[in-house]
C-alpha cells in the first residue's frame, strides 16, 4: 500500500519535472528574454519534485538506500567515461558499490562529468538551465554524437539527470 | 445578496460601457496590460501589449440624465513604447506597458508615468483649443512673403479651434534596470518616484532622467543562492519616507528611507506562517505575492497571492488582519493550472475610495468584491451577454460541492483563458474599470 502510493508520487513527481523542463525550454524563446521570477518558481517546483522523487524511490527500494543524491550522481558519472548517460538501472548498481569519500570530491566529479559530456552539450556559450535538460525530455535530438550511446529507457536516466539538472539550474540562474 | 460596495450592502452594479473589439480573435497587441484612474477619476488610462496608451475622459454629468454618471470616451491615444533590441544580450525588449501611474495634477496639463520592462517615460498630456490666427507674414500657400511687401504690423489673435489633445514625452528614464521592471510608484512628495525590478528598487527624481539612486538590492553575490525576487513595490500614500515591497516568498517588507541610503534592512517584515496542511509542490508559487496596494488612509495594505487577498495592518507584522479567499476551489486543481501556465498569472487588486471594499479578478471573466465592513463578498462577471445599458449585474456562483444548483457554474466549466488581471476603482465614486483580455468594461453603481 505504501509502495503503491510512493509509486504514484514518484510518477507524479516525474511528470511535473517533465512539464517543468519543457516550460523552461519554451521560456528561452519567448519575447523579452528569460523572466527571472518565472524561472525561479519553475526551479523551486523542480526541486520539490526532485526531492519527492528521490524520497519516494528510497521508499520503493529500501535495500538501495542512498542518503543523498550526490553520491549516486558522482559514482554513476565516474565510471561513465565517454558515456554521457549511464547504463539502465544505475541506482541499483551504484548502491551496491561502496561509497567513500565521494561526497568530498563531489565538486570535482561534477566537473569531470561536464568534461566528459559531448562537445555539443558542453558548449562554451552559456545556454541557460535547459542545456542540461535534454536527457530527461522525451523529445530527442535526431543525431548521435560520437561515443554517445542511446538508451531506450529515459525514465531510468531520470535520477542522475535530476540531480545534475537542479545543480545546473542554479548555475543557469547565475548566468542569467 | 445584491452586491458589495461603498460600505453599503445594497449597492448594485450596472453595466455602463465596454471598450474594445468585439470579435473573439484577439490580436496580441490589443491585450490590456494595465488600467489606472487618475487622482480625480476624470481620466482612465489603459496600457496594452502593443505599447499603446489609451486615455478615456469622463463626460460631465448631464442634467438630462441625473441617474447616470458621465460616460468615458476616448481622450487621447499614443504609442508610449516601441519594441527594442538589446544587442549586448541578444534580447528583445517587449513594448508591453507594465504599469501606468498618474501624477497629481498641478496645472492644466496631465502627467503620467508609463513603463515597459526596461524604460520609464513621463508623458505630458495637454489640451489645445485655441490657435493664433491673423499672421500677415505668409502667403496663402505658406510661402513667406517678401518682407518689403509687408506694410502693416498685424498682431495675431487667438481663435477657438477643435479640441486637440497632445501627448508628448517629457522625460525618458532608461538604462537603470538589469531585470524586468514590475512596478512604479509616485511618491507623495510629487518630486520622486520609485521603479522596481526583480532584484532592485531605484529612486528617481521626476526632473532628472540620467541618474537614479538604488535603494533596495536583494541580488545575492552568488546568483545560485537566489531564493526570492521582488514582485511589487509602492510608496506610502502620505509618508514620503516609507515604501513597501513584496516578494515571491510571500513576505512584504516596509522600509524607511530615513534610516539609511540603502534600505536593504527592512523596518518591518510582514509574513504569515504557512499552513502545513496546504503544503504541495506548488506552495511556493501560490504564496508569491502578485500585487501590493496601500489603502487610501495609509493604515492598511492589501496583498494578492494566487488564491487569496490579505489585508495587513501596518502595526502588526505577524499575520494579516483579514484574509479573503478569491477562488479556493482552485486549490485542488493546482497541477492542471501549472500545466496550462495559469498558476503564473499575476492578479492585481484595488481598494475603493473609502477603503471599505476591495476588488480583484479571477477566471471566466469573473471578478470579486469583498466588503470589509459587512463581511460580504460577491462574484460578478464581465461579459458581452450582460452588456445592455444599465442592466444590473447578477451575482455569479461557482459550485464547489457535488450537486450543482441552477445558475451555478462548475469548476470544470470555467474558461481559464478568460482572466481578469487588472481592475481599477474610481477614487471617489462607485465606478469600476475591469479589463478582460482585450476589452475594458466600465460598471457603475445603480442610482435610483
Amino acid at each position: 500500500m505504501i509502495a503503491t502510493t510512493a509509486m504514484e508520487v514518484n510518477a507524479e513527481a516525474r511528470r511535473i519535472l517533465a512539464v517543468s523542463i519543457s516550460k523552461l525550454y519554451a521560456s528561452r524563446s519567448q519575447r523579452g528574454g528569460l523572466r527571472l521570477h518565472r524561472s525561479l518558481l519553475l526551479s523551486l517546483v523542480m526541486r520539490s519534485a526532485r526531492d519527492i522523487y528521490h524520497s519516494s524511490r528510497e521508499i520503493e527500494m529500501p535495500s538501495a538506500v542512498q542518503p543523498t543524491p550526490e553520491p549516486m550522481e558522482t559514482s554513476s558519472s565516474s565510471p561513465a567515461g565517454e558515456q554521457i548517460v549511464p547504463e539502465p538501472q544505475p541506482e541499483l548498481q551504484t548502491s551496491e558499490e561502496p561509497e567513500s569519500g565521494d561526497e568530498g570530491c563531489e565538486e570535482g566529479d561534477i566537473t569531470e562529468d561536464k568534461e566528459n559530456m559531448s562537445p555539443t552539450k558542453q558548449s562554451r556559450k552559456r545556454r541557460g538551465k535547459a542545456a542540461a535538460a535534454p536527457d530527461f525530455l522525451p523529445i530527442k535530438r535526431a543525431r548521435l554524437e560520437p561515443g554517445e550511446e542511446r538508451h531506450a529507457a529515459p525514465h531510468c536516466r531520470g535520477a542522475e539527470s535530476l540531480s545534475a539538472l537542479s545543480l545546473n539550474l542554479n548555475r543557469a540562474i547565475a548566468a542569467f | 445578496m445584491a452586491g458589495a460596495g461603498g460600505g453599503n450592502s445594497d449597492v448594485q452594479w450596472c453595466f455602463s460601457q465596454v471598450k474594445g473589439a468585439i470579435d473573439d480573435d484577439v490580436a496580441e497587441a490589443d491585450i490590456i496590460s494595465t488600467v489606472e484612474f487618475n487622482h480625480s477619476g476624470e481620466l482612465l488610462a489603459t496600457g496594452d501589449k502593443g505599447g499603446r496608451v489609451v486615455i478615456f475622459q469622463q463626460e460631465p454629468e448631464s442634467k438630462n440624465q441625473p441617474q447616470c454618471r458621465g460616460e468615458y470616451n476616448v481622450y487621447s491615444t499614443f504609442q508610449s513604447h516601441e519594441p527594442e533590441f538589446d544587442y549586448l544580450k541578444s534580447l528583445e525588449i517587449e513594448e508591453k506597458i507594465n504599469k501606468i501611474r498618474w501624477l497629481p495634477q498641478k496645472n492644466a496639463a496631465q502627467f503620467l508615468l508609463s513603463t515597459n520592462d526596461k524604460t520609464i517615460k513621463l508623458w505630458k498630456i495637454s489640451e489645445r483649443d485655441k490657435r493664433p490666427e491673423g499672421y500677415n507674414l505668409k502667403e496663402e500657400d505658406g510661402r513667406y512673403r517678401d518682407l518689403n511687401t509687408v506694410t502693416t504690423l498685424r498682431v495675431p489673435v487667438f481663435r477657438p479651434m477643435d479640441l486637440m489633445v497632445e501627448a508628448s514625452p517629457r522625460r525618458v528614464f532608461s538604462n537603470a534596470h538589469t531585470y524586468h521592471i514590475n512596478s512604479i510608484s509616485v511618491n507623495s512628495d510629487c518630486e520622486t518616484y520609485l521603479s522596481a525590478d526583480d532584484l532592485r528598487i531605484n529612486l528617481w527624481n521626476l526632473e532628472i532622467n540620467d541618474r537614479s539612486f538604488n535603494i533596495v538590492d536583494i541580488k545575492p553575490t552568488n546568483m545560485e543562492e537566489l531564493t526570492e525576487v521582488i514582485t511589487a513595490a509602492e510608496f506610502h500614500p502620505n509618508q514620503c519616507n516609507t515604501f513597501v515591497y513584496s516578494s515571491s516568498k510571500g513576505t512584504i517588507r516596509l522600509c524607511d528611507m530615513r534610516a539609511s541610503a540603502l534600505c536593504d534592512q527592512h523596518a518591518k517584515q510582514f509574513e504569515e506562517p504557512e499552513d502545513p496542511n496546504n503544503r504541495s509542490f506548488f506552495s511556493e508559487i501560490i504564496s508569491s505575492i502578485s500585487d501590493v496596494k496601500f489603502s487610501h488612509s495609509g493604515r492598511y495594505m492589501m496583498t494578492r497571492d494566487y488564491l487569496s487577498v490579505k489585508i495587513w495592518d501596518l502595526n502588526m507584522e505577524s499575520r494579516p488582519v483579514e484574509t479573503y479567499q478569491v477562488h479556493e476551489y482552485l486549490r485542488s486543481k493546482l497541477c492542471s493550472l501549472y500545466e496550462n501556465d495559469c498558476i503564473f498569472d499575476k492578479f492585481e487588486c484595488c481598494w475603493n475610495g473609502n477603503d471599505s471594499v476591495v476588488m480583484t479578478g479571477s477566471y471566466n471573466n469573473f471578478f470579486r468584491m469583498f466588503d470589509r465592513g459587512y463581511r460580504q463578498d460577491v462574484t460578478l462577471e464581465a461579459s458581452r451577454e450582460n452588456s445592455k445599458p444599465r442592466s444590473v449585474l447578477k451575482p455569479r456562483k461557482v459550485s464547489t460541492g457535488g450537486k450543482r444548483k441552477k445558475d451555478e457554474i462548475s469548476v470544470d466549466s470555467l474558461d481559464f483563458n478568460k482572466k481578469i488581471l487588472h481592475t481599477a476603482w474610481h477614487p471617489l465614486d462607485n465606478i469600476i474599470a475591469v479589463a478582460t483580455t482585450n476589452n475594458l468594461y466600465i460598471f457603475q453603481e445603480k442610482l435610483n
